[in-house]
């Protein structure tokens, strides 16, 4: 554990306005807030899971109808926004590349470009949620099968269909809705010179965030998107 | 004080040391005296007194919780239903329910105890994530003002457990708020085991490697990861509940083809292993409480640590054993059944860990070990029958009866609740800085121990005949053992109540405590009573193994 060498950078590291009381020192404490946010992101993972789990689930029981509610998705507006949120990953890899070089401007910038290309996800994404609303394809009362080429008991779980279609993209988008404000706030911090390349875990950890809810919607596109399409 | 724990200052074995003398020492400054006022409360981030926020926000929960099972126990001394009608009789079992596991057993020994201690035993100043920890009370908080408002303004009768169609189409209460009120909680609940892994890998001393912690310790690291892997499943569980009911989603609605049983294999995937989250804490305790008042190294150390693990890892793999008449396919049945059995040998392995720790050993019979000895009698008999209930043909003759009521009552409040009492009397020193009244406190543990007893025992025979739960009504044959049960539980009303008002008491009039009371054995003891808020003086290095009660014995061993 603490070595000699340990004891050395520790007393360097004591006037350090951001080392907290409870840590030895600075990479003592970024490592424990990094293994903390994996931490956070693996519980992420089981919340995540219930839904996947229903979805293999159903989607295994009514097969056909799943197809067929997959078909009505539009597949364009889909994979623009995969990529535009791919992009929005590299971004926010270079947002944290650039704080750990103690690139104030280019954090900032990079940073703002995340919620940008992170804005233009939402947006298309609530063009395709007006579009379901407009066809009375969400789950409820109103909800009309007829489009999807679904009849009798078949037309049923096609709103099972869309009703964890509408929960797992929400649940991502919820995610984005939380993320954005955090990073325009982590900006905020960067551009009034709180970090540095000792210290720019916060950046670390928002990165760690954001790439997490990508990797989320990397599974998303093909399970509602496109593996239906091909039958 | 020493900072460093040193072989030759195990003394023969002692009960506590007496009251300290007559002129009291000049005040000195702890945690408890740093600072004064609600606002050095509210804001803390001190972990310690984090856990003391905690304990009253669960005892408050607790006495709550308790209150509906008055009222239940009320109703079943006679065959009638004649206090309440059915549907206040639902109403209660839910809200008994809902309190007493998710606001009461859940949080109780990690977020209390788990909290003070953790970072004491390990030698570090604080848990990783101070504010974190704090946010976690006050999601607690939040959650339970969500259950107490469902309480107040009508209640929710589905069960503790919610299951689907009920909970989604056909109650008439407020599930929403009570899933929600579940819903916030739970997230403290994956903070708190979030902070305790952290911390737990990351802040030991040095000295301190994974061999040498306190088996508190293992047992909440075990603990910590059934909360992170566990808890975000009902998180999610409810929140579709919450989703169907508001926005009829339809996942679990037979009408669209949705199965109302994957509901009740993602409640119990996480309400199963949540057992465990009540029980490894108090196992933690009691191996703790057992090596103290025995005087030796707990036997078998690293096999109780890994069996902890052991139980956290088999405990994710046997949810479906409360589905065994559901509908779940036979071969799944079977499986579940086997692996429900698995499960019994990690934790037959502590019990016969900790009596083969008594064996020889110099005990003696202080209130901690009273409710650690209670512990391990309670918790075998709730184990075994937990294998009776693991068995799938048994299984199907108790089903929904009494004597599922009985088996985990036995594992909860004979086991965690005993665990729970065990470890604040033992840690009470530490933590105020007083010493509670002994012989009280040991007259509590035997009132405790034989209510339960007097109450729960009867509720197997009861099932075993055939009473099903959850009816507040009942053929007039069954009223005796009835009786015998409600009887129990105004003894052990008395028997809980007691230690509240004599702890409080103690607060102010017990006789200080010394640094280490019990002469015990953890770094937790080697500071002050109450601790400073940064735990220790100087930085402690560790140098041997833990529970080095009788170090010249251990070295002539090796």
């Amino acid at each position: 554990m603490s070595s000699v060498a340990d004891a050395h950078g520790r007393d360097a590291d004591r006037h350090h306005p951001d080392l907290v009381h409870h840590f030895e020192s600075l990479p003592a404490q970024k490592e424990a807030a990094t293994f903390g946010m994996w931490v956070f992101l693996v519980t992420e993972v089981m919340f995540f899971g219930g839904l996947f789990l229903a979805y293999t689930i159903y989607r295994n029981l009514y097969f056909h109808a799943f197809v067929q509610s997959s078909r009505h998705l539009n597949l364009t507006l889909g994979a623009v926004n995969t990529a535009v949120l791919i992009c929005s990953s590299l971004t926010m890899a270079m947002g944290v590349h650039s704080s750990a070089l103690g690139r104030r401007r280019a954090t900032v910038a990079w940073l703002l470009l995340t919620v940008a290309l992170g804005s233009v996800f939402l947006g298309i994404k609530a063009v395709e949620y007006k579009d379901k609303f407009d066809h009375h394809l969400v789950p409820g009362e109103r909800f009309q099968a007829e489009e999807l080429h679904l009849e009798g008991e078949e037309s049923r779980p096609a709103q099972i269909f869309y009703a964890l279609y509408f929960a797992m993209t929400g649940l991502h988008a919820t995610h984005m809705v939380i993320g954005i404000p955090i990073i325009l706030f982590i900006a905020w911090m960067a551009h009034r010179g709180r970090f540095s390349p000792e210290y720019h875990t916060p950046v670390e950890l928002t990165g760690l965030y954001w790439h997490f809810v990508d990797i989320i919607w990397i599974f998303l596109f093909p399970l509602l998107y496109l593996i239906g399409r091909h039958h | 004080m020493t900072t460093q724990i040193g072989p030759g200052e195990s003394g023969p074995p002692r009960p506590p040391v007496p009251p300290a003398p007559a002129e009291a020492p000049p005040p000195r400054v702890n945690y408890l005296n740093v600072a004064y006022g609600v606002k050095s409360w509210l804001l803390t981030t001190d972990h310690k007194r984090i856990a003391l926020l905690y304990l009253a926000g669960v005892t408050l929960m607790f006495f709550l919780g308790g209150a509906f099972a008055v009222l239940i126990r009320l109703e079943l001394v006679t065959p009638a239903g004649d206090l309440v009608q059915s549907e206040t009789y639902n109403k209660l079992f839910t809200m008994h329910g809902i309190i007493m596991v998710f606001f009461f057993l859940i949080p109780s020994i990690p977020a209390v105890l788990g909290n003070f201690l953790i970072p004491l035993m390990i030698g570090a100043r604080d848990l990783a994530f101070p504010r974190l920890n704090l946010a976690s009370w006050y999601i607690y908080m939040i959650g339970a003002a969500f259950t107490i408002f469902v309480l107040v303004s009508g209640g929710v009768d589905t069960g503790w457990t919610f299951y689907t169609p009920y909970s989604t189409t056909y109650s008439n209460t407020h599930v929403v708020a009570a899933g929600l009120g579940v819903f916030i909680t739970g997230f403290s609940s994956i903070l708190t085991g979030l902070n305790f892994i952290v911390t737990i890998h990351r802040m030991r001393a040095p000295g301190l490697t994974w061999f040498r912690l306190p088996l508190f310790v293992w047992a909440h690291y075990a603990t910590s990861l059934i909360m992170v892997l566990g808890t975000p499943v009902i998180a999610i569980t409810l929140l579709t509940v919450v989703l169907e009911r508001t926005l009829h989603l339809g996942i679990y609605d037979p009408r669209l083809g949705g199965d109302p049983v994957l509901f009740q294999h993602l409640f119990w995937f996480y309400s199963h292993p949540a057992v465990y989250i009540m029980i490894l804490p108090a196992m933690g305790v009691v191996s703790e409480v057992v090596a103290c008042f025995s005087r030796k190294r707990i036997f078998g150390y690293e096999v109780v640590a890994m069996s902890s693990l052991a139980i956290a890892v088999i405990g994710f793999l046997v949810w479906g054993h409360h589905m065994f008449i559901s509908g779940q396919s036979t071969y799944a049945g079977l499986v579940f059944s086997f692996l429900s059995f698995l499960v019994a040998i990690p934790s037959a392995i502590k019990v016969f860990n900790w009596t083969s720790t008594l064996y020889k050993g110099s005990v003696s019979y202080d209130t901690p070990m009273l409710y650690a000895i209670g512990f391990v009698g309670l918790f075998t008999i709730g184990g075994l029958t937990g294998l009776f209930l693991a068995a799938l043909g048994l299984d199907v003759h108790v089903t929904d009866t009494y004597f599922v009521v009985a088996h985990f009552h036995y594992i909860m409040v004979g086991g965690a609740i005993m665990g729970y009492l065990g470890g604040i009397h033992f840690w009470w020193p530490k933590i105020t800085g007083r010493l509670y009244p002994e012989m009280w406190a040991r007259v509590a543990a035997v009132i405790v121990f034989a209510g339960f007893n007097l109450t729960f025992f009867p509720q197997f025979i009861l099932g075993y005949l055939g009473m099903p739960r959850r009816y507040h009504a009942y053929p007039e044959e069954f009223q005796v053992l009835n009786v015998m049960s409600s009887a129990g539980a105004s003894i052990l009303g008395l028997g809980y109540l007691l230690p509240m008002i004599y702890l409080v008491w103690s607060m102010r009039y017990g006789p200080r405590a010394s640094a280490n009371p019990w002469q015990a054995k953890g770094l937790e003891w080697q500071t002050a009573s109450p601790p400073i808020t940064e735990n220790f003086e100087r930085q402690p290095v560790v140098s041997e193994e833990a529970y080095a009660y009788a170090p010249e014995e251990e070295a002539r061993v090796v």
